[in-house]
C-alpha cells in the first residue's frame, strides 16, 4: 500500500469547490429544458463533485455520510422519466405531452414551472447513479 | 386512444424499472416479470385485433405533429411482429425460471430482459427513422448486458466480438441517417418514402439504401456479416441463446422489410433483384453448410438462424405479394420454431449436462416426450408438410419460380435438404443411439421445462393446419406494406 499522503490542501479545497460544482450542477439541471443544460450534463457535474469527495477523502468515510444505493436510484429516475409521460396519458393526451406555467413563488418571483422539468430530474437521477456506480464498482475492484 | 400503440413500450419500460428497485429480492422480481410478459402478450393479441380491425393506429409522441415530432405507427405488419415476439419472450421468460441459476437472476436478469423487450417493441413500433436507432440501441445494450450475463471467460471473449460488430453497425447507421437527412431533410419514415419518391431514388439514395442494409444485415445476420453469431450464441445458458436466436436477428430483417418496401422500393433491379437476392442465395447456403458440419447443439441451431433468415430475404427479395407474404409467413413460423429447438438444447443440457452432439444419445428410451415434441420441431423446422415450416416456404419458392428466379429458388430448395439432414444428424445423435447418460441423469424429470415450450410447439402445428387464414393474413399483411401509401398517408394524414 502507498504512504498515506498529505492531503490537506486537497481536501481544505475541495470542500469549497464541491459547493460551486453542485450549484452549478443544480443551475444546469434547471435551466436544462429551455437553454443549454439539462439532466444529463447536470447529473454528469454532479457525479463529478460527489467524486471529489470520494478523492479527496476516502471509500468508507465518504460511504457512511453518503449512505443512497445508488442502483436503486437509478430505478427512480427511470421511473420519473416514465411516469411524466404516462401522467399525461392518464388526462387523455398524447404520451409524453409537456405543460407549462408561469407562478409566482415567495423569494424567486415568477418562474416557469414545466413538466419537462420533472423528466429531466429522472435523467438527471439516472446518470448521476450511473455514473458514480460505474466508476466506483472500478474503484473497489482492487482487492 | 391512439395511446395504446404506445403501451407496448412502456409497461416493460416501467416495470423493468420498479425491479432495479427491488433487485435484491429475486422472487419478488420473478413473480412480476412473469405476469408482466402475459399482461404484454394478452395486450399484443389485443392490438394486433384491433389494428386489423380498424387499420393504422399513429401516436404522435407529445402531441408534435407528424413530419416533426417522433411518431409510433401499429400497422398490421408491426402488429404481427410485436405478437410473435412477445409470444417468444413469454415462453423464454417462463424457461428462465427454471433454468438461469440463482446467482445469475440477482444480476439484473429481468430488468435487462424487460429492456430487451422496450427495444424490440419499440424497433417494431416506431415510424421515425432516428428513432428506430434510439430503439435498436435500447435492445443492444440490454443484449449486450444479457450476453455478458454470468461472465464466465467464453461469453467475455466471444460477447466482445459481437459488441463490436454491432457498435461498428450502429455507427453506420448514424452515418447512413445523417446522409438520408441531408438529402431528405426529414426523419420521418413517411415523409422519407414521400421524398425519395419525389426524387425518384436517384444517385446518392441508392448507396444508402446499401449502408442501410449493411447496418440490419449486420444484425440480422446476413453474410458476409454472419460470423459473429454462431459463437456468440453458445455462451449464454438456453433461454438467453433462444430469446436471441428467436427475436433480435428478426429485428434487423423486420428494418429490413420495413426501409425496402416502404422507403426504397423505386428500383428494384438492382436494389431487390440484385443485392437482395443475391446476399440471400449466398447466406442461406453457408449457413446450412455450417449447421450440417457442427457437432455441437446450440451451434448447429445458430447456423440455422443464419440460413433461415435468408429465406425472409429472399422473399422480399423477388418482391412479388406471393413471396412477400411467404416471407411474412415465414418469420411466423422461424419466430415460434428457432426458440423451441434452442429450448430444446437447454433441456437437453440439464439431462445430459453437454450441448456436444457426441456425447449424447438414447435419451428417447428415458425421455420419449422430449424426443417427440423435439421430433415435431425438427420436421416443421426442415420443412416437412403438414407443419408450418412447409407452408412458409412454399409460397416462397412458388413465388421465386414465377418471377423466373430459378437460381435462388433452386439454392432454397437445396438448402431445405440440407436442413431436413441437420436435423436428422441432431435427432439420430441426440435421441437414437446407445445411452450415453447415467442413471441418475434418466431419472431427471423434464415436464416442468417442456411446459413452457409446449405453447410454440402447438403453435407450429396449428399454423400448419390452419395455413390457410394464416396465410390469407400474411397475404394481407403482404399487400398493405407492398402499397406504402397507406402507411405514408396515415402517418401524415394527406
Amino acid at each position: 500500500m502507498m504512504q498515506k499522503p498529505n492531503n490537506m490542501m486537497l481536501q481544505t479545497l475541495a470542500r469549497l469547490i464541491i459547493l460551486i460544482i453542485l450549484s452549478f450542477s443544480i443551475y444546469l439541471l434547471l435551466a436544462g429544458h429551455n437553454s443549454p443544460g439539462g439532466g444529463f450534463v447536470g447529473g454528469l457535474m454532479t457525479a463529478s463533485a460527489i467524486l471529489i469527495l470520494y478523492l479527496s477523502f476516502d471509500l468508507k468515510s465518504i460511504q457512511k455520510a453518503i449512505k443512497f444505493d445508488y442502483i436503486k436510484i437509478i430505478g427512480i429516475g427511470l421511473l420519473f422519466a416514465s411516469l411524466t409521460g404516462v401522467v399525461s396519458m392518464l388526462f387523455g393526451f398524447p404520451f409524453l405531452k409537456q405543460f407549462f406555467d408561469y407562478f409566482t413563488l415567495p423569494i424567486l418571483g415568477e418562474v416557469e414551472l414545466t413538466t419537462a422539468m420533472v423528466f429531466d430530474l429522472g435523467v438527471y437521477f439516472v446518470v448521476l447513479a450511473s455514473a458514480l456506480t460505474i466508476i466506483l464498482t472500478i474503484a473497489e475492484d482492487d482487492k | 386512444m391512439s395511446n395504446i400503440v404506445i403501451l407496448p413500450i412502456i409497461i416493460p419500460f416501467i416495470i423493468g424499472a420498479i425491479l432495479i428497485l427491488l433487485y435484491k429480492r429475486h422472487t419478488v422480481q420473478r413473480v412480476i416479470s412473469g405476469i408482466t410478459m402475459l399482461i404484454l402478450l394478452a395486450f399484443s393479441v389485443f392490438l394486433a385485433i384491433y389494428v386489423y380491425q380498424h387499420g393504422t393506429v399513429v401516436l404522435e409522441v407529445g402531441g408534435w405533429e407528424a413530419p416533426f415530432g417522433i411518431v409510433i405507427v401499429a400497422d398490421m405488419l408491426s402488429t404481427l411482429m410485436l405478437l410473435l415476439s412477445t409470444l417468444v419472450g413469454t415462453a423464454c421468460m417462463f424457461f428462465a425460471f427454471q433454468t438461469i441459476a440463482m446467482d445469475r437472476e440477482k444480476q439484473f436478469f429481468y430488468p435487462l430482459f424487460l429492456f430487451l423487450m422496450v427495444g424490440v417493441n419499440g424497433s417494431f413500433l416506431t415510424g421515425d427513422l432516428f428513432n428506430l436507432f434510439v430503439f435498436f440501441e435500447v435492445m443492444l445494450i440490454s443484449s449486450y448486458g444479457l450476453i455478458v450475463h454470468g461472465g464466465t471467460g467464453y461469453q467475455l471473449r466471444e460477447s466482445f466480438k459481437y459488441v463490436i460488430i454491432n457498435v461498428f453497425a450502429s455507427a453506420l447507421f448514424v452515418v447512413a441517417i445523417a446522409w438520408i437527412y441531408s438529402i431528405v431533410g426529414t426523419m420521418n419514415m413517411a415523409h422519407i418514402a414521400q421524398r425519395v419518391a419525389e426524387l425518384d431514388q436517384a444517385g446518392a439514395l441508392n448507396i444508402i439504401a446499401i449502408m442501410l442494409f449493411i447496418v440490419f444485415a449486420s444484425k440480422g445476420a446476413l453474410f458476409p456479416l454472419h460470423f459473429w453469431l454462431p459463437k456468440s450464441y453458445y455462451g449464454p445458458p438456453a433461454a438467453i441463446a433462444a430469446l436471441f436466436g428467436g427475436l433480435l436477428t428478426k429485428v434487423g430483417i423486420y428494418a429490413i422489410i420495413r426501409t425496402f418496401t416502404l422507403i426504397f422500393n423505386h428500383n428494384p433491379e438492382f436494389t431487390h433483384k440484385g443485392v437482395l437476392i443475391t446476399i440471400a442465395g449466398v447466406t442461406m447456403f453457408i449457413g446450412a453448410l455450417g449447421a450440417i458440419s457442427q457437432f455441437d447443439f446450440k451451434r448447429v441451431l445458430s447456423y440455422l438462424i443464419i440460413s433461415q433468415v435468408s429465406y425472409m430475404v429472399m422473399g422480399l427479395g423477388i418482391f412479388t405479394p406471393l413471396a412477400v407474404a411467404g416471407a411474412i409467413y415465414y418469420i411466423a413460423h422461424h419466430m415460434i420454431v428457432e426458440p423451441a429447438l434452442f429450448l430444446f438444447a437447454g433441456v437437453t443440457k440439464k439431462i445430459t449436462g453437454t450441448t456436444d452432439l457426441k456425447k449424447m444419445g438414447g435419451l428417447i428410451g428415458t425421455h420419449p416426450w422430449l424426443t417427440w415434441m423435439f421430433f415435431i420441431a425438427a420436421i416443421s423446422m426442415a420443412g416437412i408438410p403438414p407443419l408450418s415450416g412447409f407452408f412458409s416456404k412454399f409460397p416462397i419458392i412458388l413465388g421465386g419460380f414465377e418471377a423466373q428466379h430459378y437460381v435462388i429458388s433452386g439454392v432454397a430448395l437445396l438448402v431445405g435438404l440440407l436442413t431436413l439432414i441437420t436435423m436428422m444428424k441432431i435427432f439420430s445423435h441426440v435421441f437414437w443411439g446407445k445411452q450415453k447418460h447415467t442413471e441418475e441423469q434418466a431419472k431427471i424429470s423434464v415436464g416442468k421445462l417442456l411446459l413452457p415450450i409446449l405453447p410454440l410447439i402447438a403453435l407450429t402445428i396449428i399454423l400448419g393446419f390452419a395455413a390457410e387464414p394464416m396465410f390469407n393474413y400474411s397475404m394481407e399483411v403482404a399487400q398493405e406494406i407492398m402499397n406504402p401509401t397507406n402507411y405514408i398517408e396515415s402517418v401524415l394524414k394527406e
